[in-house]
């Protein structure tokens, strides 16, 4: 037993049942718990209570269209990559009531919907995924205009990073210089081997929560495994995006016919906007009464492919899917980076693992480069 | 329409299962402030006294299957300020429009001992290939929020709010696990309007495509993919061949499919 807390940034080792006491410690601090756990054929992020709620022995197979669950000799708890859910529906939930209105001897009374959001401990973040949270920290918190509901989730999270042991043939992260290494935005970054976890301590919060951990210094040797674990999930990165042309390569790419091909097999069912960590698009609804003298606003996840998400005063201004596909990438890959200097894209892939047609954006990119206008 | 004299509403019934008619019956906690609102009038469902015409809104449930049917219809069309048909019978002709596709005599003669008592029309179809309608509501049966809705609109002179959106979006809002990338499951989610909550796919159901098709669906994409992951040609043309059938995305896409078998 350690008597003392590892310093922020040192790296330890810790056996691996010992994570059940990390957990423990932050629920004790008053956190609730969301991380990967099995649901309807998929790892899916939910709140879990214990290491048994964890993929231990579980991975899974992606391809464009395609996801399978199965299971893996090691048994190992991480041995898995993103899958379905990213932790914006937590920081940035898809349905969020904002606030009620009602009418009593002729006045409106407006009331904020007043839930105060969990402190979340997030358990089992990517590097893909951190580099999501820095750009949704861009967007929505990091101008003069803030969203204070994202603000007030964001402010209060836990985050418990896991370094990748294996990638997919839908992953680049790699060329997307965001992984598989977690270097930054977490408390606690561990890093999965056969018998201990490594964990690199990210702040004094994720120091506190060793509380209790029989840690050790991490050994050369240790840290030498590690770092082959990450090499090795880089290496296994399925797909590359070549950056370095854009966002001039779209720009002058606006009537390629790669677009109108596109266009025949996008289905326009939003949902590669939906799983994409980083797309931050919402609307409001209003549930009136009959009477009209009561109603709620809530806000709602939305989507560029939705087709009245683009109707305006006198018409819609992306009628087409082609007009809508086009929008999407290129505000992901190309206007994304003059509105919020960065790309908005981290290259976890999930918009080609959960296009139901298996659309690869690194692919649609390559086809437009292959034919550019010079 | 918010006046002193409340609105008048009526509600019919055509070739259907009454499953729409129950949904409104349904609303339970909402019925009692809609009967303060509007007067029911024509109701069967709910009351055998019944007030006559004009109305102020019919809601018609169900196809029409008879020529009788097609007298009535215009009779009620002529009866009331805005006709709104509800659910998937009334709006597509439902899935009594598989007979479209067959001989319908044949079936007659199969069916009954005395064919000479059947008097029906070689096809079911919407009430709007009949009358002009004001507004459809989707699904099968139509979802009660979204009729209350439509009323609600109705009585506060706004539009109604239904997104025509996918299916999908609904499923990934819930954070349901798509069952065609996950499962390989055949599911007409990405053809089909919102407006169920996503039910089946929360179930580990493909989408029967109820709610009939979203806006700009394309389904030539889709039937493909399903056909590559190995669903057989069968078995899409059946599930594009449901509730909602004959609505003509759907109709030409299973149509489509079975040419190219043939």
């Amino acid at each position: 037993m350690s008597p003392s807390l590892p310093r922020v940034s040192a790296s330890v080792a810790m056996p691996k049942a010992s994570l059940q006491q990390v957990f423990d410690n932050l629920r004790a601090a008053g956190y609730m718990l969301v991380g990967p756990t099995v649901r309807d054929g998929a790892i899916v992020l939910e709140e879990v209570d214990g290491l048994d709620d964890l993929p231990l022995g579980w991975t899974d197979e992606q391809r464009p269209g395609h996801y399978r669950l199965t299971k893996t000799r090691d048994n190992h708890y991480f041995d898995y990559g993103v899958g379905p859910h990213s932790w914006k529906e937590f920081l940035h939930p898809s349905r969020l009531p904002l606030f009620s209105v009602e009418k009593n001897n002729g006045n409106w009374t407006i009331r904020p919907a007043q839930e105060p959001p969990p402190r979340y401990a997030f358990v089992g973040v990517r590097a893909c995924d951190l580099a999501a949270i820095a750009i949704q920290d861009r967007v929505l918190i990091g101008s003069e205009f803030r969203d204070p509901h994202y603000a007030a989730r964001r402010e209060q999270v836990f985050v418990l990073a896991v370094n990748c042991s294996q990638a997919n043939s839908t992953c680049f992260c790699a060329s997307m210089k965001t992984g598989p290494k977690a270097t930054g935005g977490f408390d606690l970054a561990l890093t999965e081997l056969p018998d201990i976890f490594l964990a690199e301590i990210g702040s004094e919060a994720g120091s506190e929560a060793l509380g209790d951990v029989p840690w050790e210094a991490a050994t050369a040797f240790d840290l030498g495994r590690a770092s082959r674990v990450i090499q090795r999930a880089e290496r296994q990165n399925g797909r590359q995006m070549q950056t370095d042309d854009l966002p001039d390569l779209l720009y002058e790419n606006l009537e390629h016919p790669r677009w109108d091909e596109v266009a025949t097999r996008c289905l326009s069912c939003a949902n590669c906007t939906l799983v994409c960590p980083t797309c931050f698009c919402t609307t409001v609804e209003d549930v009136g009464n009959l009477r009209g003298t009561s109603a709620e606003r809530i806000r709602i996840a939305d989507s560029c492919f939705n087709r009245d998400f683009s109707h305006v005063h006198g018409g819609n201004i992306r009628p087409s899917i082609r007009s809508r596909y086009r929008q999407w990438l290129t505000h992901k890959l190309a206007s994304w980076i003059d509105q919020f200097g960065t790309s908005g894209c981290v290259g976890c892939g999930r918009c080609i693992t959960w296009c139901p047609v298996g659309i690869e954006i690194t692919e649609e990119v390559n086809a437009i480069r292959a034919k550019a206008a010079k | 329409m918010a006046s002193e004299a409340r609105p008048r509403l009526a509600v019919y019934k055509f070739a259907s299962c009454d499953g729409c008619q129950l949904a409104l019956l349904n609303l339970e906690d909402e019925l009692l402030s809609l009967v303060g609102e509007v007067e029911i009038a024509y109701f069967l469902e709910a009351s055998s006294a019944t007030l006559p015409g004009p109305y102020d809104v019919a809601l018609v449930e169900g196809s029409v299957t008879t020529a009788e049917d097609v007298e009535r219809i215009r009779g009620i069309r002529k009866d009331a300020k805005y006709l709104i048909t509800i659910g998937a019978c009334a709006t597509t002709g439902g899935i009594q429009a598989l007979r479209n596709w067959k001989d319908v005599d044949e079936f007659i003669r199969l069916v009954y001992a005395r064919p000479e008592y059947i008097h029906t029309l070689k096809d079911s179809t919407p009430i709007s290939s009949h009358v002009a309608v004001d507004f459809e509501l989707n699904g099968c049966p139509i979802n009660k929020a979204q009729a209350l809705e439509v009323l609600t609109a109705l009585l506060q002179g706004r539009a109604p709010h239904l997104p025509p959106h996918a299916v999908c979006v609904e499923c990934k809002r819930h954070g349901t696990v798509c069952v065609t990338v996950a499962q390989g499951i055949a599911c007409l989610g990405p053809l089909t309007h919102a407006g169920c909550g996503a039910l089946c796919p929360a179930f580990n159901r493909g989408c029967y495509g109820c709610f009939g098709p979203m806006a700009d669906p394309n389904p030539d994409s889709l039937t493909a993919h399903l056909l590559d992951i190995g669903v057989p040609r069968g078995h899409i043309i059946r599930l594009l061949r449901g509730f909602t059938g004959y609505a003509d995305t759907f109709r030409a896409a299973s149509e489509k499919l079975e040419k190219v078998a043939q």
